[in-house]
């Protein structure tokens, strides 16, 4: 559509919104970065220019893993998002391939409901899971979180694969049938093995939002030791009203880092998740 | 003879007469229902419990940690007279509202500014996507740090332009404060529109677009009467996701405000929050948050029939 322009219209048109964007979604974690490498006499000084860095160090990053426990949450934050994550994948699958690939009274309804549980949002259910979880003793452990996070994940799971499988030509169950395997054996031997691109897009997903879950860790985890990284940033470096800034700037940055990594290796798997839900129905 | 032919008689009757067990679990309803039966059952357990528990509690006197006491509909009865209430609701209609707005018109701009021809393409899309992975709490705080009231970098760089000193306070006005948590939420939640968008646009045939400058058709009206039209279902799939989850926000606010100044940015999520962990008034939480429950049906219904309709 762009063509035949001369190269400053082109600059105007194409890179000046382009990188207009590209400030505002980036300029807060610049000044994440150059805040955790500032020492305290330079982040606090007024007189200054705030946009550069004098003076780098890690002293901050230090005093980080030497004071807190932030190793510690961010091993805890791990755990619990894969163990979810492969929970609510198994489950997901189970929901979603009888009702993409087999004709059964009442699929329909069983698809709209996984639709509609997919939209309750968290804050409907917080209070009455505070007081089933207290009731079953796993306030403070992980498997408290680990139980939870699938409520929000197997659904989405779910929605996301029932999609995905439906794209899956339906021929090779069928020779596979005809040559007398059972469903089961179909399913697990022939399907399932054509669907990886699906599992890594909705593995992804399910991983970042694990990573991103805030309102139920906050709630059940109020020991240290069990923290993750979201609760134990929020509640542990802001102490009454005084705010290490910098130790606060590195934790936010290292905390986000093991999302953007996994996401940078797979961004295109990534987009498939969150384009498929919108543009495919 | 009769010996012989008894035992090919039997073979040839058995799966008639007593279906062994595996045929019978490869029959498709009966698989079905097996292999969704652990999910379902979780879900049930996990989901169906808590929500039917939770209009239960709203429905009683419960003091954290002793037992409840029914008393109907006292608690939302005592919610209408809470004029915090009230501001907790109109706070919610003008955060999910405005941020909708300005997530809707921002993304349709990102999603056209990135759908032209230009080098490191990919790169910059999973650049522009950064802010909707990072985890929200971690990028709130970075954000409350740049709108510290004594050291906000904001605020520099405005004094920097000729604005006077101390430079406006974000956090501490209501208005302000108000303004920020909509700003945040649509630095978060704009790469979701604007992906979603740019993935609805690379679908439009470009013989479309020939055919209407063809006709005639200038840039504003190729997009009004062309993309415009073929977005909509995008973009109304996309608003109606990101309505509900604004509506129900909590990690934002209760990182950036608390909810203050005066309540002036407490939604109800984090009001809920409030009364239910903070004062531990269970019932009266649970019933603030159930307050949320007719807005939210009303568009998890619109969303679902309009997924059914399309699938």
């Amino acid at each position: 559509m762009i063509t035949g322009y001369g190269p400053i219209q082109r600059t105007v048109r194409v890179w000046l919104p382009v990188v207009f964007f590209l400030f505002v979604a980036l300029f807060p974690f610049y000044w994440m970065a150059i805040t955790s490498l500032k020492a305290n006499s330079e982040l606090y000084n007024t007189h200054n220019m705030p946009l550069l860095l004098m003076h780098p160090t890690l002293k901050h990053y230090i005093d980080l893993f030497n004071s807190t426990h932030f190793l510690l949450w961010t091993w805890n934050t791990m755990l619990v998002a894969v163990i979810s994550t492969a929970i609510s994948l198994v489950l997901g699958i189970m929901l979603a391939y009888p009702l993409a690939r087999i004709n059964f009274p009442g699929a329909g309804l069983i698809a709209i409901a996984v639709a509609a549980i997919y939209l309750v949002p968290q804050p409907l259910l917080f209070i009455p899971l505070a007081d089933i979880i207290n009731r079953l003793d796993l306030g403070n452990t992980l498997t408290a979180v680990i139980l939870t996070y699938p409520t929000m994940l197997v659904p989405f799971c779910a929605w996301l694969l029932l999609g995905y499988f439906k794209t899956v030509p339906l021929e090779l169950e069928e020779a596979a049938r005809i040559d007398g395997a059972s469903r089961l054996q179909t399913m697990r031997r022939i399907f399932l093995p054509l669907c990886t691109p699906g599992f890594i897009s909705a593995g992804i997903f399910a991983f970042t939002l694990a990573q991103n879950e805030f309102l139920y860790a906050l709630i059940f985890l109020t020991k240290t030791e069990v923290r993750t990284v979201p609760v134990g940033v929020i509640s542990e470096l802001i102490r009454g009203d005084v705010f290490y800034w910098g130790q606060l700037m590195a934790a936010a940055l290292l905390g986000s880092v093991p999302v953007a990594i996994i996401y940078s290796f797979f961004v295109e798997h990534y987009v498939a998740g969150l384009t498929s839900g919108a543009v495919k129905g | 003879m009769a010996i012989r032919s008894e035992p090919i008689v039997a073979v040839a009757r058995r799966p008639r007469r007593a279906p062994s067990l595996s045929a019978w679990l490869d029959r498709g309803p009966v698989f079905s229902w097996l292999m969704m039966a652990p999910p379902i059952l979780f879900l049930l357990a996990f989901v169906g419990y808590p929500f039917c528990y939770g209009i239960l509690l709203s429905l009683e006197h419960r003091p954290v940690a002793q037992p409840g006491s029914f008393v109907g509909l006292a608690n939302f009865v005592t919610d209408l007279h809470d004029p915090v209430f009230w501001r907790v609701a109109m706070n919610t209609f003008i955060y999910t509202g405005v941020a909708t707005v300005l997530k809707m018109v921002g993304g349709l701009g990102l999603a056209l500014a990135m759908n032209q021809q230009f080098r490191f393409k990919n790169l910059v899309r999973a650049l522009l996507l950064l802010p909707f992975i990072v985890p929200t709490v971690l990028s709130t705080v970075a954000w409350m740090w740049m709108l510290d009231p004594a050291f906000s970098v904001v605020n520099r760089l405005l004094i920097a332009l000729g604005v006077p000193r101390p430079g406006p306070s974000w956090l501490g006005n209501p208005v302000l404060a108000m303004i920020s948590i909509i700003v945040i939420n649509t630095w978060r939640g704009l790469p979701f529109y604007g992906i979603t968008l740019l993935a609805g646009l690379q679908t439009v045939p470009t013989e479309l677009y020939e055919a209407a400058t063809i006709d005639g058709a200038g840039g504003w009206h190729r997009f009004r009467y062309v993309t415009l039209p073929l977005l909509r279902p995008i973009i109304m799939i996309v608003t109606l996701f990101s309505v509900i989850f604004t509506f129900a926000d909590f990690q934002l606010v209760y990182v950036l405000t608390h909810g203050g100044p005066q309540n002036a940015t407490h939604l109800f999520a984090t009001y809920a929050f409030d009364i239910a962990m903070g004062g531990g008034q269970l019932g009266l939480g649970a019933s603030v948050a159930l307050a949320m429950l007719p807005a939210l049906a009303l568009l998890i219904v619109a969303i679902t029939i309009y997924l059914r309709k399309k699938t």
